[in-house]
């Protein structure tokens, strides 16, 4: 079925595609998926722009970032290139077991999630950011939702943050509020700030919000192996999932396992690409302060960083 | 379900036995609540052999057609020819790199092109809507998103129109057909449009191609229901006189039967075209690209004043092509004398070619009128941020407040009230609703419907649901109807509420989710509030209509028998609106159903929350199961209000 489908695909590019190129990658469009955040954008135009600059023809295509793993194992959409560990770690887990993508390697960034507040919190507990201190001016979060306890705004559901989990093998005195997307916590950042008001939010690095809110993360006890399936791991005897969430996750690039063969190119490219966390900072801060379009902050990216990305490409240098 | 409450002392039964059957069912229903700690377990909540997994029969079924019916092939395959279209429009509106290799047209010569469109159809007013809505576009610096936008509901609407124009005649000629259409169609109007777009992902793909078809998806029912509407109208004698002409059956259809439906069916192209900028910014969730994403990515970057900027572009857009299909609906076709010189027959036509002519020129010699860039385009954005900031602190005090007590006094033991209830106890108490309203048979489908919901597996978030509903829709109450009395006081002042009206319609209500979180924080005061404000459009909308279709006589009658204003109103007026009204209600109850889901994207531990996991997972089965248990809810209502009303307008002999 799936080299019907192939074939369908191929013959409806080939059909369609006049500007055919001399590369030997095919010339059909390799489609680059956007979601809904900007380092991501960018970061997708930046590495469109290249495989163009190879020849290659690029689409983008938005999608929701948890379904793209889908898209990707059908070929509907040829790669991604923001694998995070902590929230998509599990979607491309699940995408890799039913097969039909591959893993593209790691970019040089490491990535954090965890509870973070904004600078203007610590003025109300100056005993951060260890996570007991917070735990001991829980009165300045008390919102009437929570009642006596503190609120931590969660990000959604269905990242499986496990915040309740840990406030309980903790014993924390704080409820765990889930946000229904990334929008609604910085929303709530941004209504803080205006009143100064403490709040202690879930939060991940690199991102665009360390440019606009400056902030630090909670320090809980340190993450080690086993932690959250081994009780006796952690400060709790008891309990797992007592401790912070490892601070250097992957960031990896993934791809659709007909690109090698398709695009062998641009897949070998692909695979060498690699941001640090200050080039994807600076990226989104293009568009989300500099008000750039992410196309135009892509170019003037490739611009300023050729020494970056030139090695990358086959022959280039 | 609170509306139908409050208005059912008002009924008028006509049947004792009735009433008291309700009231025995309604007394069950104390009854249950009262003994809740010492019921077994069964009726509290449902037992583990009354929840169906209907989700995975759905998944099974689904599979087994996409991979042992191969209907994937057949699925992709249009899909492909959709996105054969798209990329001729894409490339003819904005460029794209595709086939014919002509495109970018310039926006001059689309706005003259909508202007004159718009001269012709109704005159100067409308020629400057059309043709200012476009240069409001490029002069905000839109232009290549709106052309993204465009391209795909420039394909998605004919293929609407087209198939709901052959389903329409399907159903209408025959009756089996109709039959099984109407329950379809009514469940497809109330399923919330998340749960169309997770079939779409597994059977299309994402992209521009998959918005469009979800698109199509969503539009078809209204023109379905247009078309069967209009060919029903047709009188007798119109096709006896088509007989007697000798017409063909086709030719009885094609050149008697559709131009005489011809208002309706026009009815449902417009509303196709309003379903088509209702689903811009939900159908970028899989992939269309253009005003919607745009949205999304500056509301997900707290842009709120680029984000209202794409919000007025796309209630602009809807108001223009809503004018223009409506003027065209009413606009009766020209006939001219035998003889008439071309030139004077297709005066537009020869006006548009001149025009387009000179606009191409001039685009060659001015750049700007070809092309505007975005750093070459106005923006408004930094003032509306800067008075949203100003509010936003202004009232800080008093949301906090309000926060405090809509949260500790009146959300939280309701919630904890609603998910008291026995399940037993919910399901007898609308029993005794749908008695009251419609004797058995309304009883019968209250309890279908709900069942089916507790069967789902679902039943506390269901309640959660119906929670925030039930509460939005009392304060759209409490707000709307004075509010629509107000308005309906004089001509002028009833038709600019009504565009008020209008305008919060259209207004893309993601942009509502991020200030309300701002003022309220993740909380269900937030949620309330969003649904709250598009609960209440509906409510105003029909309590104007209704007061002011009283008829002139009545309201004359009254003020010669010496009526005050006061009385007239409460006794004449609203007594003869209100079935109109319960209209409104039954709106308002649909729109916050949909709202609801979509303030999933506060935080919300409801059917939303889930059905927006279902989507991330691409779970079909789990997003329709859940889909069809807020279609359910919106259908018990839906009963309801219309027996309610039928019935009342009866008996004032509106009917």
């Amino acid at each position: 079925m799936k080299t019907q489908f192939k074939l369908f695909t191929l013959a409806a590019g080939l059909s369609l595609s006049a500007t055919a190129t001399f590369a030997e990658d095919s010339s059909d469009p390799i489609v680059i998926p956007t979601h809904n955040w900007s380092s991501q954008i960018v970061m997708s135009h930046v590495v469109g722009q290249i495989f163009e600059s190879m020849g290659a023809n690029v689409e983008y295509v938005s999608t929701d970032s948890q379904a793209v793993y889908e898209s990707v194992r059908l070929g509907d959409v040829t790669l991604e290139l923001e694998v995070w560990e902590g929230a998509f770690g599990n979607s491309f887990r699940a995408a890799q077991e039913k097969g039909g993508i591959v893993d593209a390697g790691d970019h040089n960034a490491i990535t954090r999630e965890d509870w973070w507040y904004p600078s203007w919190t610590k003025d109300a507990c100056p005993g951060l950011p260890d996570w007991e201190a917070l735990n001991a001016c829980k009165a300045e979060f008390v919102t009437p939702e929570t009642g006596e306890n503190g609120r931590f705004l969660g990000g959604p559901v269905d990242w499986l943050k496990h915040d309740a989990e840990r406030v309980e093998a903790l014993d924390m005195d704080f409820t765990v509020v889930n946000a229904g997307s990334a929008s609604a916590l910085w929303a709530e950042v941004a209504a803080a700030e205006k009143t100064k008001r403490p709040v202690v939010i879930f939060n991940w690095t690199p991102n665009f919000v360390e440019a606009l809110y400056p902030g630090e993360f909670v320090e809980f006890p340190k993450w080690e192996e086993g932690c959250d399936t081994d009780p006796s791991v952690g400060p709790n005897p008891d309990a797992t999932y007592d401790c912070g969430n490892p601070a250097n996750g992957y960031l990896k690039k993934a791809a659709w396992d007909g690109m090698e063969e398709k695009w062998p190119a641009a897949y070998k490219t692909l695979t060498e690409v690699s941001f640090t966390n200050p080039q994807i900072a600076e990226m989104a801060k293009l568009v989300d302060i500099d008000e750039m379009e992410p196309e135009e902050a892509a170019s003037a990216w490739l611009e300023s960083n050729e020494d970056v990305w030139k090695p990358w490409v086959a022959g280039g240098a | 379900m609170t509306a139908a409450l409050t208005n059912n002392p008002q009924a008028r039964l006509p049947a004792l036995s009735k009433t008291r059957v309700a009231q025995g069912l309604l007394g069950v229903a104390v009854l249950l609540v009262l003994t809740k700690t010492v019921l077994p377990a069964g009726l509290v909540r449902p037992p583990e052999w009354l929840v169906w997994p209907f989700a995975d029969w759905i998944n099974a079924l689904f599979n087994f057609m996409r991979d042992d019916l191969g209907l994937m092939h057949v699925t992709r395959g249009f899909a492909e020819g959709v996105e054969w279209l798209l990329d001729v429009t894409a490339n003819l509106l904005y460029g794209r790199n595709r086939w014919p290799y002509l495109g970018p047209i310039p926006w001059s010569v689309i706005a003259v092109t909508a202007g004159v469109v718009g001269y012709a159809l109704q005159g100067w007013r409308l020629a400057l809507l059309s043709a200012g809505t476009f240069v409001w576009i490029v002069v905000m610096g839109q232009w290549t998103w709106s052309m993204e936008t465009l391209s795909v509901i420039v394909v998605a609407a004919p293929f609407s129109i087209l198939f709901g124009l052959l389903i329409g005649v399907l159903g209408w000629k025959s009756r089996r057909v109709e039959k099984i259409l109407n329950p379809i169609l009514n469940i497809a109007q109330s399923l919330p449009h998340f749960a169309y777009m997770i079939p779409v992902v597994v059977f299309i793909g994402v992209g521009p191609k998959a918005g469009a078809i979800v698109t199509i998806i969503f539009s078809v029912p209204p023109m379905i229901r247009m078309t069967l509407l209009g060919l029903k109208k047709v009188s007798p004698e119109v096709v006896e006189s088509g007989h007697m002409c000798g017409a063909t059956r086709w030719q009885l259809l094609h050149s008697v039967q559709i131009p005489t439906a011809r208002t309706d069916i026009l009815v449902g192209v417009n509303q196709v075209i309003m379903q088509c900028l209702a689903m811009v910014v939900l159908a970028s969730f899989i992939g269309m690209p253009g005003l919607g994403q745009k949205l999304l990515q500056l509301l997900q970057a707290l842009k709120i004043g680029r984000s209202v900027e794409i919000g007025i572009t796309i209630v602009l857009l809807a108001v223009m092509l809503d004018r223009c299909t409506k003027a065209w609906a009413v606009r009766q076709p020209e006939h001219f004398e035998k003889g008439t010189s071309w030139v004077v027959r297709n005066k537009f036509l020869v006006i548009w070619a001149v025009l387009v002519a000179v606009a191409f020129a001039l685009a060659q010699v001015f750049p700007m009128l070809d092309q505007v860039k975005r750093s070459q385009a106005l923006s408004m954005a930094k003032p509306i941020d800067a008075v949203v900031d100003w509010f936003i602190v202004l009232i800080d005090p008093v949301t906090q407040w309000l926060r405090w007590f809509l949260i500790t006094w009146i959300l939280i033991p309701m919630r904890d009230a609603y998910l008291y209830l026995p399940f037993s106890a919910v399901l007898a108490l609308l029993a005794a609703i749908g008695w009251a309203i419609g004797g058995l048979r309304s009883a019968l489908v209250c309890i279908a419907f709900f069942g089916l919901i507790a069967m789902s597996g679902w039943w506390d978030r269901a309640m959660i649901t119906v929670y925030m509903v039930s509460f939005s829709v009392l304060l759209a109450l409490l707000v709307g109807f004075p509010m629509g009395i107000w308005g309906a006081r004089h001509d002028k002042r009833a038709v600019k509420v009504l565009l008020i009206c209008d305008t919060l319609q259209t207004f893309p209500s993601f942009i509502y989710l991020i200030p309300v979180v701002m003022l309220f924080g993740v909380n269900d005061v937030a949620v309330v509030s969003a649904v709250f404000l598009f609960a209440a459009v509906p409510l105003v909308r029909y309590t104007i209509e209704g007061l002011r279709g009283v008829p002139e006589a009545l309201i004359e009658a009254a003020n010669m028998s010496g009526a005050t204003q006061r009385q007239t109103l409460w006794n004449v007026r609203l007594p003869m609106a209100l079935p109109t009204i319960m209209v409104g209600v039954n709106q308002s109850v649909m729109f916050s159903l949909f709202m609801v889901i979509i303030a999933a994207f506060i935080g919300t531990q409801d059917l939303g929350q889930e059905m927006q996991r279902a989507l991330s997972s691409t779970d079909v089965g789990k997003g329709l199961v859940l889909g069809l248990a807020v279609a359910f809810m919106g259908l018990m209502v839906d009963h309801l209000v219309n027996r309610w009303a039928s019935r009342r307008r009866q008996a004032l002999g509106l009917a």
